[in-house]
């Protein structure tokens, strides 16, 4: 009995060993590896190998250039990521799992939190909400009363 | 605060200010054109801390029920407009009234821009930071959403967001947990347009009440009306010396 | 090891009990941990904290503990510094709860967080003008040198440091307390806030809520193992605590009675200690007469020297805190900045009105969490090292001579 318990951990280990080798090996064969739609245009600003590696260290330089001191170049802006690879379904860079940041993403399970403050659309595309509602000028009682 | 018979009467300085641009216009056109240039400024090229960004708010202009200001940021920036407890406002319509003579005044609220902003002092992270052009802005990437600026900021100008957002304004990137505020239309102001959302509509409402400019351009129209007019800071004596500034209270 | 030797008492072994506690412990925090994840989730629209009221209940425990922690210390530095044998007994303990409690009160501020998944910005951006940011370097210092302090007084080999790690534990723990109260003190903009007096006011107020937590715990570990507190170290400490609810309350008198003087700062004590509604009962009824005169009356009463009383005066402090920080913290947001000063004022940003705060489940839950968390580490520590007073009581018939 403790033998066979034995002998179906030791496999079991090896299984899970032989899995884990697999892994990394199914991502250098390429196997389910993310499709991404062609962008608009050319090229991209720099060569698809470079980005595929850097284009996080040019949106962080960009983003602090631009926060901070003003710059608006678009050359490596965010927006300019947006404008161009923005999904034909979908209009966007991260609506679905096949937009062009989540591809590789989700591949890779690489979270994200640009898109939780940034729009994942062209401005071309961006509409203001309809009719913002006018502030009323009446003073709200939030529970309390004049000190 | 000023006594009433500070406030200006509006025609004569439109008049003035006419006058003014017209002669500085032919006398120092040289000087005015380099200026323009420098306003205008490239997109590689830093906010200078030449510029100063500030708004003259003419309270005797503004009218008490407008809100026209409050709606045109709104809309600029993506804001709801809603006006619970915890939603954004970024501008406000404040009516004050007079204790003592009754007096009401209607005025815009809204970041003031302060030289020496208790917000940028007090935030861990220094995600509160004031641009070299003297806007005040948070930077939402390192903000972790401690509220502490909104402890300090003495004009109640700041708000956080308290739940997810979606479909924002791509020039205007706003997300949940991370403080905001008045950022005097950074984006148009990069884009060389030199004014806000708030003081075209006030303009086009045909009040004329507010305001923006560069106030260290001595030929602005706001350095003008700076030294022709007395002109208040809101809590002046914090000494935070703001960028916005009110006339007619 | 055999097992024999995990236990809370030397005598008397009660394993269940200990995985009780733990399982108690542990149910609070799977609490927290929703609220957490459910705030996380939704934002802090599922609060009441608001663009008025931005600091909540968790700021109330959070703030509570993180003076508390400092001030639990004290019972250690009198005895390494002061060089009294009877706290010497009672340092191990006063550090353990020390480093719990903060870990505790910091765990809650950052589960608050708007962004908590930008813990690592924080700890890798500061702006030294900021109070803020020096407290996150006092209250990282405070857990290595109190941590320190804890070797050299477990390790016998290490016993001669105990005396200069525990001279610079409470200088460190001075500066932390002054940088804690400063966060209120530094804003200028609020009337209920902006002044010096907060810095040593939060110093005694931690001597006063450290000391009584340190005196529940301890009673609560006698109390399981058995073992009657000693008449004189019960009432060395009970006379210490009443020195301290004393201090409290002269201090808090001092800042209103400072207040009274100044013109523009009559409407906020109108407001916080007559008409505020709710603040002024909290104020008057909790933080002074629950949390102060109550206490005092009971030490000072014929039955104050019976260990029962002197635990529920300790309770009652510990409460009282609670009450002073929800006074401080909310009480002061909740009265309107004065933009205009000699204005009404009335807006859609509810300028000129009382802010209301109606706390949620989901803020509670994330507050108790902090209790929690110093009550996990306490326990689990107790158990795995002596943490137990050990008296030796031919020191104490010398001291008190």
């Amino acid at each position: 009995m403790a033998r066979v318990l034995h002998n179906l951990i030791a496999w079991g280990l090896l299984v899970l060993l032989a899995s884990l080798l697999m892994a990394p090996a199914a991502v250098m064969a390429g196997v389910n590896k993310p499709v991404l739609e062609r962008g608009k245009g050319e090229r991209c600003v720099e060569d698809t190998e470079f980005m595929r590696r850097n284009h996080m260290a040019l949106l962080k330089h960009h983003r602090d250039d631009t926060m901070r001191r003003g710059i608006r170049t678009t050359k490596h802006s965010l927006k300019g990521c947006v404008d161009c690879h923005a999904s034909s379904k979908t209009g966007s860079v991260a609506a679905s799992k096949e937009d062009f940041c989540m591809a590789c993403h989700v591949y890779t399970g690489v979270k994200l939190d640009c898109w939780d403050c940034h729009a994942t659309k062209p401005m071309k595309q961006y509409r203001p909400a309809a009719t913002p509602r006018v502030t009323p000028l009446m003073v709200q009682q939030q529970g309390g009363q004049q000190p | 605060m000023n006594e009433q018979n500070l406030k200006p009467d509006s025609s004569d300085r439109r008049a003035f200010l006419k006058a003014g641009a017209v002669a500085t216009g032919t006398a120092l056109a040289p000087g005015v054109l380099l200026f323009g240039v420098a306003q205008a400024r490239a997109p590689g090229e830093p906010a200078s801390d030449k510029v100063r960004w500030g708004m003259i708010i003419d309270t005797t202009k503004c009218a008490s029920g407008c809100s026209d200001c409050v709606t045109a940021c709104n809309t600029e920036n993506g804001l709801s407009g809603a006006t619970g407890p915890q939603d954004s406002q970024w501008i406000r319509k404040l009516n004050i009234r007079h204790l003592k003579s009754g007096v009401e005044t209607s005025l815009p609220m809204l970041c003031q821009h302060c030289e020496h902003p208790p917000c940028v002092d007090v935030c861990p992270t220094g995600a509160s930071m004031k641009r070299a052009d003297g806007i005040v802005l948070v930077d939402r990437h390192t903000c972790i959403g401690c509220r502490y600026c909104m402890m300090a900021c003495p004009y109640k100008a700041r708000s956080f967001v308290h739940e997810p957002l979606t479909d924002q304004n791509p020039e205007v990137p706003r997300g949940k947990g991370c403080v905001e505020s008045c950022t005097f239309c950074v984006q148009k102001v990069d884009r060389g347009e030199n004014t806000t959302a708030c003081v075209e509509a006030c303009n086009a409402a045909g009040h004329k009440a507010m305001l923006f400019g560069d106030l260290n351009d001595p030929q602005s129209e706001i350095a003008q009306t700076m030294k022709t007019y007395a002109t208040t800071e809101v809590r002046a004596d914090l000494r935070l010396n703001t960028g916005v500034r009110y006339q007619g209270i | 090891m055999p097992s024999q030797e995990f236990c809370l008492s030397p005598r008397e072994c009660k394993p269940g009990q200990f995985w009780s506690l733990l399982a108690v412990g542990g149910l609070v925090m799977l609490g927290t941990l929703a609220a957490f994840f459910y705030l996380e989730h939704h934002g802090h629209v599922m609060t009441g904290m608001n663009n008025q009221i931005v600091w909540g209940l968790p700021h109330v425990f959070a703030v509570f503990l993180i003076v508390a922690a400092s001030g639990v210390l004290n019972v250690a530095s009198i005895g390494s510094v002061f060089g009294k044998k009877m706290y010497k007994a009672r340092a191990p303990l006063s550090g353990l709860l020390a480093i719990a409690m903060l870990a505790g009160g910091l765990a809650v501020l950052v589960l608050d967080l708007g962004r908590p998944d930008r813990l690592i910005v924080a700890m890798t951006h500061y702006n030294f003008k900021s109070i803020f940011a020096l407290n996150m370097i006092f209250y990282n210092g405070f857990f290595a040198i109190v941590g320190l302090y804890l070797l050299t007084l477990m390790d016998r080999r290490l016993n001669h440091w105990s005396k200069p790690v525990g001279l610079l534990a409470f200088l460190w723990r001075l500066a932390l307390t002054t940088a804690t109260g400063s966060i209120f003190g530094f804003l200028v903009a609020r009337a209920g806030y902006n002044s010096a007096l907060y810095a040593p006011m939060f110093i005694i107020y931690s001597f006063a809520y450290g000391l009584a937590v340190f005196i529940l715990v301890q009673s609560v570990m006698y109390k399981w193992n058995n073992i009657q507190v000693d008449e004189r170290i019960l009432s060395r400490l009970k006379n210490l605590l009443a020195i301290f609810i004393a201090a409290c309350l002269y201090f808090t008198a001092v800042l209103h009675l400072t207040n009274m003087y100044f013109a523009k700062q009559w409407e906020f004590e109108r407001f916080i200690l007559l008409d505020g509604g709710i603040y002024p009962l909290l104020f008057w009824g909790g933080q002074v007469f629950l949390g102060g005169i109550l206490p005092l009356v009971m030490i000072f009463s014929r039955a104050g020297k019976s260990p029962a009383t002197v635990f529920f005066a300790a309770l009652l402090v510990v409460l009282g805190g609670h009450f002073q920080m929800y006074v401080t913290i909310i009480g002061g947001q909740a009265f309107p900045l004065d933009l205009f000063p000699g204005y009404a004022e009335s807006s859609s940003f509810f300028d000129g009105v009382v802010h209301g705060y109606t706390p949620t489940i989901w803020e509670f839950l994330l507050g108790i969490g902090g209790i929690a968390t110093a009550f996990l580490i306490t326990t689990a520590a107790v158990r795995v090292l002596k943490f137990m007073p050990q008296d030796d009581f031919k020191d104490i018939e010398l001291e008190a001579h």
